[in-house]
């Protein structure tokens, strides 16, 4: 009995390995991490982490719960390959292990900037363990920070840097901050936080290249400005981790392709998390999500389908991003949106704002709203959309009033 | 340090010693409590954290906030009055002898 065989120890693979043995699988579970770091939470390694020189990773579960649960961790040991036909994976030191059901777990990699200097001393791309641990270590000395990239990543060091009292500038090829992420509202309210911290931001700001010796200390944009910096973090997005499914003849279209039950094109292969394309439950068609709930949640529902009650994945996304002290939230996905209702506080700062597709709620973005933006996940959820002068007002009282009569 | 007591969802108890400072969330998905998937990682969000409160020392417990409160009544399951989430819980001395009944799910 060869057991089901998990490559990649980030949320999505160590929650399937529990979600297994929630579901009553007694065969074996390896669970292999090519990083030798203890399986940790990915999220506060742009926050907490780099707040002080002592944080600690933190750990997804403990040891005592892989011992308990008898799943095989196998921490440092790089896959080099997949053989469909004797249904093994092989090792990088040429070791091999034979699997009956194989799912790949593999997340995604930073996209690494491509431009003349990108390899200079003081850059950082900024993914896992060990790259925050490097950025880390780097930051005694450092004054002056340009942060390339102003999407989640880029914005969460931005404000970490800052309230570290460092010089913080973000610069964003595109118009605005957060790309397609969130609406243009959220964008430009996350913005003039960050500004109220110190940070710098220059939007329509291409990096034509980095400039030093053997250390960064120069930036230079497209449009011939320079800006002075001491150390660089690039955060300019995620490419799914596919080499191996590539290599083994799996379907794979931005991501590892998969059916709503996360079966590859190889009926002994699953895929979940960051990596896979599959159809998109509440948007109708492909698409590939990044996101902590997207990996957690396939992995409870892989764990069904494996352990014989087929369960289409088709849960309600949500996500969330912490910018120094702003909470941002949304609950469901706002890419056919047509239609956007904003919330201001009387102080005229943003709240929230409820997306709308043919007049059906389809997303809602929260700013230090937490109640408002659970509310909306179970709104989304069940399928409601109240009136606009309700979810317009942002109130609570009111919006939980209308979600009781409606429900 | 501070002992707490947590009833797992199979009925076994785990002790596990909690660093003041820590929230009670992080001292038990460290010591690899079952039940406890916390995947969020303490920002409120997840509601897999989630714990009745059994007996110890609950006079000592921090108020529930609205983000708490809302994250419990939209998201968890099975939502009692002794319900908290375990990552919004600060680990202090006074603590020690606190029993909590993981719900899991």
């Amino acid at each position: 009995m060869a057991g089901i065989v998990i490559i990649g120890a980030g949320h999505g693979g160590v929650q399937l390995a529990a979600s297994l043995r929630d579901q009553g699988f007694g065969g074996q579970i390896t669970l292999i991490s090519n990083e030798a770091d203890w399986p940790y939470h990915k999220p506060p390694l742009s926050k907490s982490y780099m707040q002080t020189q002592e944080a600690p990773l933190q750990a997804l579960r403990g040891a005592r719960f892989f011992d308990d649960k008898q799943i095989n961790l196998r921490l440092g040991a790089a896959v080099s390959s997949i053989d469909r036909a004797a249904q093994t994976v092989t090792f990088a030191d040429g070791a091999t292990l034979g699997y009956d059901t194989l799912v790949l777990a593999t997340g995604t990699t930073a996209r690494r900037l491509a431009v003349p200097g990108a390899d200079l001393a003081g850059v950082f791309h900024l993914r896992t363990a060990e790259d925050a641990r490097a950025m880390r270590s780097a930051l005694g000395g450092v004054r002056r920070v340009a942060v390339i990239g102003g999407g989640f990543i880029g914005l969460e060091a931005a404000a970490m840097l800052a309230a570290r009292g460092l010089s913080v500038e973000v610069l964003e090829t595109a118009p605005r901050l957060l790309g397609r992420a969130v609406s243009r509202a959220v964008a430009d309210a996350v913005g003039e936080y960050l500004v109220r911290q110190g940070v710098k931001i220059h939007c329509s700001s291409a990096v034509s290249q980095l400039v030093g010796q053997k250390q960064v200390n120069t930036v230079q944009l497209e449009d011939g400005q320079k800006i002075a910096a001491d150390m660089v973090v690039v955060g300019i997005g995620a490419v799914p981790e596919i080499t191996l499914a590539q290599a083994a003849g799996l379907d794979c279209d931005n991501g590892i392709v998969t059916n709503s039950l996360l079966a590859t094109s190889d009926r002994a292969i699953y895929a979940l998390g960051d990596c896979v394309a599959y159809p998109q439950a509440q948007l109708g068609r492909m698409a590939r999500l990044e996101s902590v709930q997207n990996a957690t949640d396939q992995a409870r529902a892989l764990a069904r389908t494996l352990t014989g009650t087929p369960t289409p994945y088709d849960t309600l996304p949500w996500f969330w991003s912490d910018i120094g002290t702003l909470k941002l939230q949304i609950a469901g996905l706002s890419h056919d949106a047509d239609e956007a209702i904003t919330v201001h506080r009387d102080d005229g700062t943003l709240q929230s704002v409820w997306c709308l597709a043919k007049g059906r709620l389809v997303a809602v973005e929260t700013l230090n709203s937490p109640g408002e933006h659970m509310l909306a996940r179970r709104l989304i959820a069940d399928g409601l959309t109240l009136d606009r002068a309700v979810m317009a007002s942002g109130d609570m009282m009111r919006l939980k009033a209308a979600y009781s009569v409606a429900r | 340090m501070a002992k707490i007591t947590f009833i797992q969802p199979d009925g076994s108890p785990l002790i596990v010693d909690a660093q003041p400072g820590d929230s009670v969330m992080v001292a038990a998905t460290a010591a690899g409590v079952d039940g406890i998937a916390a995947e969020c990682g303490g920002s409120c969000m997840c509601a897999t954290c989630h714990c009745l409160v059994e007996t110890g020392p609950i006079g000592a417990l921090p108020e529930m906030e609205d983000a708490e409160r809302d994250t419990l009544e939209f998201t968890a399951e099975q939502m009692q009055p002794a319900s908290r989430l375990t990552c919004q819980i600060t680990v202090s001395e006074a603590l020690d002898g606190l029993v909590l009944r993981v719900v899991g799910r």
